[in-house]
C-alpha cells in the first residue's frame, strides 16, 4: 500500500467521521443520535478554536485541550492535518482533482504554481487573532498598575510575537519585525494607558467566520443536512429551517467551486487554520524535500502539488500540506519525507511583508472598538437577540462563540437560528432564538445546546439550574427574556375574540400568564329589539343574526333595562331567536320593544413577569401567526444584569 | 540548484537547532494545555467582584442636631443656621477633604428651583474652605445630560468660582456596591471616585414635589450617587430611599426651602410650580430634615412612607421636635 493510498484512506475516513458526527448531533434516543458520540471532536482538534478561546478567556475548555495534540503532531510532522485529516481540505482536494482531470500536465503545473497571494491567509490569521488578543494585551498594561494578569498577558504577547516572528522570512528581518511590532504594541499600551483608554482594548472571537472546521460544520449543519432532510426527513421529523442559509450555503458553494479554477483555493489563499499550521510547522522535525541527486527540473512533482509549495525548487515548508504526491511521481526518485532539509533549499516563512503584518495587526486591534461603536453590547443592545439558556453575558459570549452551528443543529425545536446582519457584524451567525420558526418554544426540560456547545459560550448548565430547583432554588430559573402581550394585536384584547392559547401553553408552574375575565359588548349592525320574550328565550324584530354564531358558549345576553340582571349564556340562536341557558333564566321576561345586547365573555391574558422565563412557547403558539400578539424580548434575561427589568 | 550539503556537521547542527526549537514548542504547547485546562467552564457573570463600601461620614458628637433659619437670601440663612450649630468649624476640620453632593438632576436654570441653587452652593464651598478644608469636591450623577446639567444650573460656575472641583460622572468613576441589610442596592454601580479620600460629605438639595415618592429632599438626593439603569428602582421607591439612607451617612445635610416646588415635580419648569417658603434647614439628621421639609410641602412626615422607613433602620429621627432643634 503506497503512501498516496494511505493518505486517501485517511482523508475518506476523517471525512466520513466528520459527516457522521454532524448527522449524529441530533437529539434523540436512536443509536445514531447523540448517544455520547464525540460530535465536537473536529472542532476540538482545531487549534484555531483552542488558541482563539485561550486568547479571549485564558482557558482551554474541556475537549478544546485536544488541540494540543494537533499542535504537537504538527510540530513533529508538518501540516499533516491539512493533507490527512481536515474534511474541508479533503473536499477541496477532491473537487480540485475533478477540475483538473482533463488538463494537460503543463496546465496542471500552472494551476499548482505558487502564487504571491497565498500570503493572504496569514494576513487573515493575524487579523483575527489580534482582534481576539486585544484585551489580553491590555493585561500587560494593567499589570504595570498592579493587576494579577501579568503572567497571562505576557504569555499572550509572547505567543503573538512568536507567531509574528515565524511569519517573516529572513531571520534578520524577523528580528527587526519583532522589535518593530513589540515597540508598536508597547506604544499602543502606553498611549492608551496614559489616556486611560481601556475602552480601546476590546476583544471578540471572529475566527469562526473563516476557520474551516466551524465553517464546514456550520455549512453541513445549517445547509446540507437541512436540504437533505427537506427531501427525505432522514435525520429529522420535520423539515428544518435556517435563516441565513442562503449566505452560509452560498459561501460554502463558492469555496468549493473555486477549486475548479485553482485546486485547494480556500486552503491556499483564505484558510487561517492552514496559516496557523504553516507558522507552527516552521521547525517541524520531518519535512518534504529533495535528497541529493540530479534534479532535471522536469517539474513532475508540481503536477499534483496540493499546497502549491514549489517542491521542485526551494520548497516552501509552510505551504506544504503533506499530500505526498511529489514523493511518487518523481522520475528520479529524488523527493523524500525525512528529517533533513531539502538539498535544494527551503523557504520557512510566508511571503508576508512587514507592512502587511503591521496593517493586519493594527486592523485587528481596531476591529472590535469599531464594531462596538454602535453600542450593541452596551446601551444599544438589541432586545430581539434572545440567546439560548445558559448563554454567557454578551461580551463573554462573543469572546467564545465560533458560530459552528452545533446548538442550532441539536436544538430539538429548531428555534435556535443563526443571527443575521441586523444583529451586528460581530453577532453574525451566532445563536439567536426565533420562536416563529420550529416546532415549539424553548423546551422546559431541555439543556441540549448548553451541554453541546464546544466553547462554553453557552455554559453547561444542569436541568436543576435551568429550572431553578434544588441547589438553585434561591436564584430561580434561568430566564432568557420576558413575554409581552401586544394588546393592539391580541384577539381578546383587541378584537373581542376568546383565545388564551398563550396561557394554556405556558409551561411554568404556576403559570406565568394569567387571565382576567371581562364581558364586552358585541358590535351589531342594528339594535336588537325584542318582539316577544319568555323567561328563557326571546325573538327579535327583523332579526338578522347569523344562525348559531352566538351559541358557542362564550356569548351572553344582557338586558340594559333590567338592573342587576347580569349576563345570561346563549345556548341557541337563529336569525331572530335567542335561547338562554336556564342557570338561572330571567325572573322577568324581556319586554316587547325593549333593547337587548349581546356580550362576549373574554379571558384577557396578562404576563406575570416574576415567573416568566422567556421560553417563547406562548409566542410560538399565538394564533396571530404573522407578527405575534405575544412576543418575547430579552428584557430581564438572567445573563446580563444590566437588562434586569424587575426588582 | 541541487547541491550537496556543505558538510555533514552543519546539517547536524541545523538539525539539532531545529529539534530544540521544536522541543521548546512542544513543551510550551503541552505546558499551556495543562496549565490552562478548564474542566468546569465559565461561571455566570460574577456577582461579587470588586465591591466597594462607603464609610460613615457622620460625627457622633454632633448627632441629632437641626437648625432652621428663615429669610430670602440663601447665603444669609445658611450662615445663620450653621452658626446656630456652632459654625462650619464644628463639622469641617483643618485639612479635611469635603464632598458636596448637589442635586443637579435637570438641565434647567437655577430660578426654577429644580436643582441646588448656585448661590447656596458657592457659599457652602466658601464656608468649607474658611473652616480649613483642604479641598472641596462637587458631584452628582444627574438625570439629564451631565455636562448640560452642571452648566445650565449654574452649579459648575459657582463651584469653580469658589475653588471647588467638579466631578462629572464618568463611566470609570463607578464601582459596584452592596448595601448591607438592603435588598435593592445589590452589586450596583455607585459613583465611587468622588468619595475616594474624602472625610466629610454634605448633601445640598432643594425641597421638591415628586410624583412617585411624594417628595424629593435630602435622602432622595442620594439617588444621584447611583449609576446603571437605576430607574428600575422606581418600582419600589420608598424602600430604595430607605436603602439610600442606610448607604450614605452624611456629615451634614442642607435642605433648601427658600423656594419650594409644590407641583409638577421633580422637574418643575414653571415659576408657578414654586412657592416662596423662606426656610433653610441644616441638620446632622437627614430624616429630621426631610420631616421638616414635608411641612413646607403642606404635608407631614407621615405622608411619606420613606421617612418612616428611614427612621426604622436607624437613619434618623422623624419626630424633629425631640431633637435639639434651633429656630433662628
Amino acid at each position: 500500500m503506497n503512501i498516496i493510498l494511505t493518505r486517501r484512506i485517511s482523508q475518506i475516513f476523517f471525512m466520513t467521521l466528520f459527516l457522521w458526527f454532524c448527522l449524529a448531533a441530533t437529539l434523540g434516543e436512536q443509536w445514531w443520535q447523540l448517544q455520547g458520540w464525540p460530535v465536537n471532536w473536529f472542532l476540538q482538534l482545531d487549534p484555531l478554536v483552542g488558541i482563539g478561546t485561550f486568547l479571549t478567556t485564558h482557558t482551554l475548555f474541556r475537549g478544546l485541550a485536544w488541540c494540543t495534540a494537533t499542535l504537537v503532531l504538527t510540530i513533529l510532522l508538518g501540516r499533516f492535518f491539512c493533507g490527512w485529516v481536515c474534511p474541508f481540505g479533503a473536499l477541496h482536494q477532491f473537487v480540485g482533482y475533478l477540475g483538473k482531470q482533463k488538463n494537460k500536465a503543463a496546465e496542471k503545473i500552472r494551476k499548482n504554481q505558487y502564487r504571491k497571494a497565498q500570503y493572504l491567509k496569514y494576513w487573515i490569521l493575524i487579523f483575527l487573532l489580534t482582534a481576539a488578543a486585544s484585551k489580553s494585551i491590555n493585561l500587560v498594561q494593567a499589570s504595570a498598575m498592579g493587576s494579577p494578569g501579568f503572567f497571562t498577558g505576557m504569555l499572550v504577547l509572547a505567543i503573538m510575537i512568536l507567531l509574528i516572528s515565524a511569519s517573516v522570512n529572513h531571520m534578520t528581518d524577523s528580528a527587526k519585525t519583532v522589535v518593530l511590532f513589540s515597540t508598536g504594541i508597547v506604544m499602543w499600551m502606553a498611549g492608551t494607558g496614559l489616556l486611560n483608554m481601556n475602552g480601546m482594548f476590546l476583544d471578540s472571537l471572529q475566527t469562526g467566520l473563516l476557520d474551516p472546521i466551524p465553517l464546514f460544520q456550520r455549512s453541513v449543519n445549517l445547509v446540507l443536512l437541512p436540504l437533505m432532510d427537506k427531501a427525505s426527513l432522514l435525520s429529522s421529523t420535520n423539515a428544518r429551517y435556517y435563516e441565513q442559509g442562503w449566505l452560509i450555503g452560498g459561501i460554502f458553494l463558492t469555496a468549493v467551486l473555486l477549486n475548479l479554477a485553482i485546486p485547494r483555493f480556500y486552503c491556499r489563499f483564505i484558510c487561517p487554520l492552514g496559516a496557523l499550521f504553516g507558522l507552527v510547522s516552521r521547525y517541524s522535525i520531518r519535512r518534504i524535500g529533495q535528497k541529493p541527486g540530479k534534479c532535471t527540473h522536469c517539474k513532475t512533482c508540481e503536477v499534483n502539488c496540493e499546497g502549491a509549495c514549489e517542491p521542485s525548487r526551494q520548497i516552501r515548508i509552510n505551504e506544504c500540506v503533506l499530500c505526498m504526491n511529489c514523493l511518487h511521481c518523481c522520475p528520479d526518485d529524488l523527493m523524500e519525507y525525512s528529517l533533513s532539509p531539502s538539498v535544494a533549499g527551503e523557504i520557512h516563512a510566508p511571503d508576508l511583508q512587514r507592512r502587511d503584518l503591521i496593517v493586519s495587526a493594527v486592523s485587528g486591534l481596531a476591529l472590535v472598538p469599531l464594531l462596538r461603536l454602535g453600542g450593541t453590547t452596551g446601551p444599544n443592545w438589541n432586545p430581539a437577540l434572545i440567546r439560548p439558556p445558559g448563554a454567557l453575558d454578551e461580551e463573554s459570549f462573543l469572546a467564545r462563540c465560533i458560530k459552528c452551528g452545533q446548538c442550532m443543529r441539536i436544538c430539538p425545536t429548531n428555534i435556535i437560528q443563526p443571527a443575521g446582519f441586523t444583529f451586528g457584524i460581530e453577532e453574525l451567525w451566532t445563536p439567536r432564538l426565533n420562536f416563529r420558526i420550529g416546532t415549539s418554544g424553548c423546551q422546559l426540560n431541555c439543556i441540549a445546546c448548553a451541554n453541546l456547545c464546544p466553547t462554553a459560550a453557552i455554559r453547561p448548565i444542569s436541568l436543576a439550574e435551568k429550572l431553578g430547583k434544588g441547589d438553585f432554588s434561591t436564584q430561580g430559573p434561568v430566564r432568557i427574556g420576558t413575554a409581552f402581550v401586544d394588546r393592539s394585536r391580541c384577539l381578546p384584547w383587541a378584537m373581542k375574540k376568546p383565545c388564551i392559547v398563550c396561557q394554556e401553553n405556558c409551561p411554568v408552574s404556576p403559570k406565568a400568564i394569567y387571565t382576567e375575565v371581562s364581558h364586552e359588548k358585541i358590535r351589531l349592525d342594528r339594535p336588537l329589539i325584542v318582539d316577544t320574550g319568555t323567561t328563557g328565550s326571546l325573538t327579535i324584530r327583523a332579526g338578522n343574526l347569523p344562525p348559531g354564531k352566538y351559541a358557542t358558549g362564550d356569548y351572553f345576553v344582557h338586558i340594559p333595562s333590567h338592573q342587576n340582571d347580569g349576563y345570561r349564556r346563549i345556548v341557541q340562536n337563529s336569525a331572530d331567536f335567542i335561547q338562554i341557558a336556564d342557570d338561572p333564566s330571567w325572573e322577568i321576561p324581556p319586554e316587547p320593544g325593549s333593547v337587548v345586547e349581546i356580550f362576549v365573555r373574554l379571558q384577557k391574558p396578562f404576563v406575570h413577569p416574576e415567573t416568566c422565563i422567556g421560553c417563547g412557547t406562548c409566542e410560538h403558539e399565538c394564533p396571530v401567526s404573522g407578527k405575534r400578539a405575544i412576543r418575547i424580548t430579552a428584557e430581564n434575561e438572567s445573563r446580563n444584569r444590566e437588562h434586569t427589568l424587575l426588582l | 540548484m541541487t547541491s550537496l550539503p556543505d558538510n555533514a556537521g552543519t546539517t547536524r547542527r541545523q538539525f539539532l537547532a531545529r529539534c530544540s526549537k521544536a522541543g521548546l514548542g512542544i513543551a510550551a504547547v503541552c505546558g499551556m494545555g495543562y496549565g490552562f485546562y478548564d474542566v468546569r467552564g465559565p461561571k455566570p457573570e460574577d456577582r461579587a467582584t470588586d465591591l466597594v463600601s462607603v464609610p460613615d461620614f457622620s460625627i457622633p458628637s454632633q448627632a441629632g442636631k437641626m437648625a432652621i433659619a428663615h429669610g430670602k437670601d440663601r447665603a444669609e440663612t445658611v450662615n445663620k443656621a450653621l452658626s446656630a450649630l456652632g459654625g462650619m468649624e464644628a463639622f469641617i476640620q483643618k485639612g479635611d477633604h469635603v464632598l458636596l453632593k448637589v442635586n443637579a438632576a435637570f438641565a434647567t436654570p437655577a430660578v426654577l428651583s429644580a436643582t441646588t441653587h448656585p448661590q447656596l452652593l458657592g457659599e457652602v464651598v466658601r464656608l468649607c474652605f474658611q473652616a480649613g478644608a483642604a479641598s472641596v469636591r462637587v458631584t452628582d450623577n444627574p438625570i439629564n445630560d451631565p455636562a448640560s446639567c452642571f452648566a445650565l444650573t449654574g452649579i459648575e460656575a459657582a463651584a469653580t468660582a469658589a475653588g471647588a472641583l467638579v466631578y462629572l460622572p464618568k463611566d470609570s468613576y463607578f464601582k459596584k456596591i452592596t448595601v448591607p441589610g438592603g435588598t435593592l442596592i445589590q452589586n450596583w454601580p455607585f459613583l465611587y471616585e468622588p468619595f475616594q479620600g474624602v472625610g466629610k460629605v454634605i448633601g445640598i438639595s432643594p425641597v421638591k414635589d415628586h410624583h412617585r415618592s411624594g417628595a424629593s429632599m435630602s435622602i432622595k438626593n442620594w439617588y444621584g450617587v447611583l449609576g446603571g439603569r437605576r430607574n428600575v428602582f422606581h418600582q419600589d421607591i420608598h424602600n430604595i430611599i430607605k436603602e439610600l439612607a442606610i448607604m450614605i451617612k452624611p456629615t451634614l445635610v442642607i435642605l433648601d426651602g427658600t423656594m419650594t416646588m409644590m407641583t409638577n415635580g421633580p422637574t418643575g419648569g414653571s415659576l408657578s410650580d414654586l412657592k416662596q417658603t423662606d426656610t433653610m434647614i441644616v441638620s446632622t439628621d437627614q430624616v429630621a430634615a426631610d420631616a421638616y421639609g414635608a411641612t413646607l410641602l403642606g404635608k407631614t412626615a407621615a405622608d411619606f412612607p420613606f421617612i418612616g422607613k428611614a427612621q426604622e433602620v436607624g437613619a434618623g429621627q422623624a419626630d424633629y421636635h425631640s431633637l435639639k432643634l434651633i429656630q433662628t
